[in-house]
């Protein structure tokens, strides 16, 4: 396990690296002078070469790229273009609202996917089995601000069960009040991912029902909750959690659409008004952040795979099959 | 929505007669029915400030929240465009019109406690001028050969030449702590708040300042919500989250509050003029009669009324009518369909040309800019419409003058101006307009100043400078419990100080 942790390690800081030369060129290829961002109409020539000499968009390309690495490595991840205000410390002020926003989302569509998704395989010949089925195939055509907007003229505007949108300027310090804003855009977040969710969880499901194992578990006496617990469980699991980590992966990123309907300041409406503003500190920050957040889900779920199936760790079984 | 504020500040000309005409605050009134002195106001709006110093490229967010607010200037541009004493009791002119003489409050104290001298004043005005400012009122100042701090209390300005828009132009210089460090990211002003903190891409709060020289604030808090979808903002002030939205961008939901006793629509004025604007320098539009001819194949009434349905209003020129020259032109080039087609043709277009239209991407220009299409068709002119980003627009447009036609909203008051500048992006070229923008910043009185202005703009209008689709409207929708807010929003200024929440 430690060597295969170590190499796993290694390969994650060498896709960092490449990820953030990746960056770093192609927002580079894009038109226009971030200096733009800080001038109005009726800027003089002189006043458009000072901000970009004091940005320093009128570095050669080489040299900003060092000196942006340099900081990096010193997890100093530089200052706005446009606000001066340091970029880390802003990005750990948004993750307040996007990472509990992901995970809460994320677990809520967990636990609609799985009992979902495993009466949609177990009564797949049923018509309520088959509806669920064609339910979440709809789900997944469904785009996620439009079920934000749906939620928000119902429960906001109509029932006034839930605020429109918003995050408490003080953020969790009235902690009532900072999941009372969330409330929507969870459930918005929720209802999407469950819905691919459950297909998984479903395809899953009938793949074990379908095997010769349970098959023989039961002809053994087992009865069938405990012939799921102790086989069907642990193999559905294994394609469902490498799927689950895809998702969460996606749903951080994706984080972009929901705040904007919500007017969450989280990662995403950081991104977007980096975008806008040509703010290349911020849009490196978040996107480098971002990835190696995508990165690490991604080897989470590596290594919970690993722990429930012993054939990925035991190389000779795998091997064998 | 994200858009760029582009501001169209210049060289702009007041008048001193205005000074005279008032002295407080505009919406002060008397209190109705129980108000709370100590209420938190939540203000909605699209703009949020890029950082808090309005010389380092604060954009039009910064003046929103902070102009009046937390940083206050010599003199006030009040909501109805007149101009007043603030932190200067009065000044003299000598009789050339080359030197000021201002007199300086002895009682204000920054947030930070110092206490405002001549030497601020000084700082601050050379903090606009200074070689790395991004301040957008810089070309507004080039006549200033000297400032002088004979005392603590007296600031001595002298001018090269006459302008005789100096003391409107210093309503644009906020007064800064000349100790104060950070200033892009804290604030060290003297207005009735402090910032209280700042959530970069969701709030700004200001406090009321304890030590105000002036009158206190009505309210005890502000804080400006920001947005950058016009439809989440209104769900905001529906859902009660804020109380006032400083600028309605979204037409189409303006019938969720007209019909609604919870909420007021106010129409004030606006000086955001939309304009398809040629470059003047080139074929086909450096013939004034092409210029005249397409002017005359749009429909302005049809484009505001699909865009505004029954807000905004037509212009017919660069000149608002809150600006002391305006006049009505817009019979100059009226919309007659027959008489473009007569101009084309003598311009030598008898069967129409094309060209390309550089649209910014946001609100409301791609939809303006396909109307402008399907009209010109009918007169032969073949628009081909080419979607660029602000930052485009500024790069190709603005900086390099690489384009045939454009479209921009310009928001300034007092702009006709820069007409009399050839060399600005439109290269509108006119040695008698250049002369008469000059004379005007130069007059002895006002009254010189408006006639001159007058002929300007009647010029430009002949001539078709550039097509003045229409005068944007200034919305303001706030909750029915909320008194004492701006109407009119000159340039992007919302004062707070004097709202109040029953």
């Amino acid at each position: 396990m430690v060597p295969y942790l170590l190499r796993r390690v290694a390969f994650l800081v060498v896709t960092l690296f490449l990820a953030s030369v990746a960056l770093f060129l192609l927002l580079r290829l894009l038109p226009g002078d971030p200096a733009n961002a800080l001038l109005s109409v009726g800027a003089t020539p002189q006043q458009i070469a000072a901000a970009r000499h004091e940005i320093g968009s009128d570095q050669p390309l080489p040299q900003q790229f060092v000196t942006w690495l340099g900081q990096v490595a010193t997890l100093n991840l530089g200052h706005s273009f446009v606000s001066t205000l340091p970029v880390g410390p802003q990005i750990a002020s948004r993750l307040v609202v996007t990472v509990p926003l992901t995970l809460l989302a994320f677990a809520l569509a967990v636990v609609i996917a799985v009992p979902v998704g495993f009466v949609a395989a177990y009564r797949s010949r049923r018509w309520y089995g088959a509806l669920l089925g064609g339910l979440s195939q709809l789900g997944i055509a469904v785009p996620v601000f439009w079920v934000g907007v749906l939620l928000i003229t119902v429960f906001a505007l109509k029932l006034r069960l839930a605020p429109a949108g918003g995050f408490p300027q003080d953020d969790w310090a009235s902690p009532g009040a900072a999941l009372n804003d969330l409330i929507l855009p969870v459930v918005t977040v929720a209802l999407v991912m469950s819905a691919s969710l459950i297909r998984y969880v479903r395809s899953a499901t009938l793949d074990v029902l379908d095997s010769d194992y349970l098959r023989t578990a039961r002809a053994l006496g087992s009865s069938f909750v405990s012939a799921m617990w102790r086989h069907g469980i642990r193999n559905a699991s294994v394609p469902v959690i490498s799927i689950l980590g895809i998702e969460l992966a996606t749903t951080f990123l994706g984080a972009v659409v929901v705040e904007s309907v919500f007017a969450l300041p989280g990662l995403g409406s950081m991104l977007v008004q980096g975008i806008a503003e040509h703010d290349y500190p911020v849009i490196q920050g978040v996107l480098l952040v971002s990835t190696f957040a995508v990165l690490v889900i991604g080897f989470l779920a590596d290594l919970a795979q690993r722990i429930i199936d012993p054939r990925l760790r035991a190389p000779h079984l795998a091997a064998s099959r | 929505m994200n858009k760029k504020a582009v501001a169209l500040f210049g060289a702009a000309i007041a008048t001193v007669l205005a000074l005279a005409a008032c002295g407080t605050n505009p919406n002060g009134g008397s209190s109705a029915g129980s108000t709370d002195t100590n209420s938190t106001i939540n203000v909605g709006s699209l703009y949020e400030p890029q950082n808090l110093d309005d010389t380092a490229g604060g954009g039009q967010g910064v003046t929103e929240a902070l102009n009046g607010n937390v940083y206050e200037s010599l003199f006030k541009l009040n909501d109805d465009g007149s101009v007043s004493n603030l932190l200067a009791t009065g000044y003299q002119v000598s009789s050339d019109g080359l030197t000021y003489t201002i007199n300086l409050r002895k009682d204000v104290k920054f947030h930070s406690g110092k206490a405002l001298t001549s030497a601020d004043v000084k700082y601050s005005i050379d903090k606009v001028l200074a070689p790395d400012s991004q301040s957008a009122r810089k070309s507004s100042f080039t006549a200033v050969k000297d400032i002088a701090t004979p005392d603590d209390n007296t600031v001595v300005v002298t001018l090269a030449s006459r302008s005789i828009s100096f003391v409107y132009n210093l309503s644009y210089v906020w007064i800064f702590n000349d100790e104060a460090k950070n200033l892009t990211t804290t604030e060290d002003g003297t207005g009735p708040y402090q910032v209280g903190t700042w959530k970069r891409g969701s709030t700004l709060s200001l406090k009321r300042f304890a030590g105000y020289w002036g009158t206190s604030a009505t309210n005890a808090q502000v804080v400006f919500h920001y947005f950058t979808d016009a439809t989440a903002l209104n769900n905001a002030l529906l859902t009660n989250a804020v109380d006032v939205v400083t600028s309605e961008q979204s037409p189409d939901a303006l019938s969720q509050f007209t019909n609604n006793k919870n909420y007021k629509v106010n129409n004030g004025h606006s000086t955001t003029k939309l304009l398809l604007a040629f470059n003047d320098r080139v074929a086909p539009f450096n013939n004034t009669l092409v210029r005249k001819a397409v002017t005359s194949a749009i429909d302005d009434k049809k484009l505001l009324q699909s865009i505004w349905g029954n807000y905004g209003s037509l212009i017919g020129s660069m000149v608002p009518p809150t600006d002391p020259w305006y006049e009505d032109l817009t019979k100059v080039n009226p919309y007659d369909v027959n008489l473009a087609k007569q101009e084309l043709a003598q311009a030598g277009y008898p069967n129409g040309f094309t060209f390309t239209l550089d649209t910014p991407n946001y609100d409301p220009h791609p939809a303006a800019a396909t109307f402008i299409k399907a009209e010109l068709a009918k007169v032969g002119i073949t628009v081909n419409i080419n979607i660029i980003t602000a930052d485009q627009w500024y790069t190709k447009v603005y900086q390099n003058h690489d384009f045939v036609a454009t479209m921009q909203e310009h928001v300034n008051d007092r702009d006709v101006v820069w007409y009399g500048d050839p060399s600005f992006y439109w290269g509108y070229n006119n040695p008698q307009v250049t002369q008469w923008v000059k004379q005007a910043e130069q007059s002895a009185t006002a009254a010189d100043q408006t006639a001159l202005l007058k002929k300007v703009n009647e010029q430009i209008a002949k001539d078709a400078a550039s097509d003045w689709l229409y005068l944007y409207p200034q919305i303001v929708v706030a909750s029915t419990n909320l008194t004492g807010y701006p109407l009119n929003g000159l340039n992007s200024q919302f004062y707070v100080y004097d709202i109040k929440k029953s």
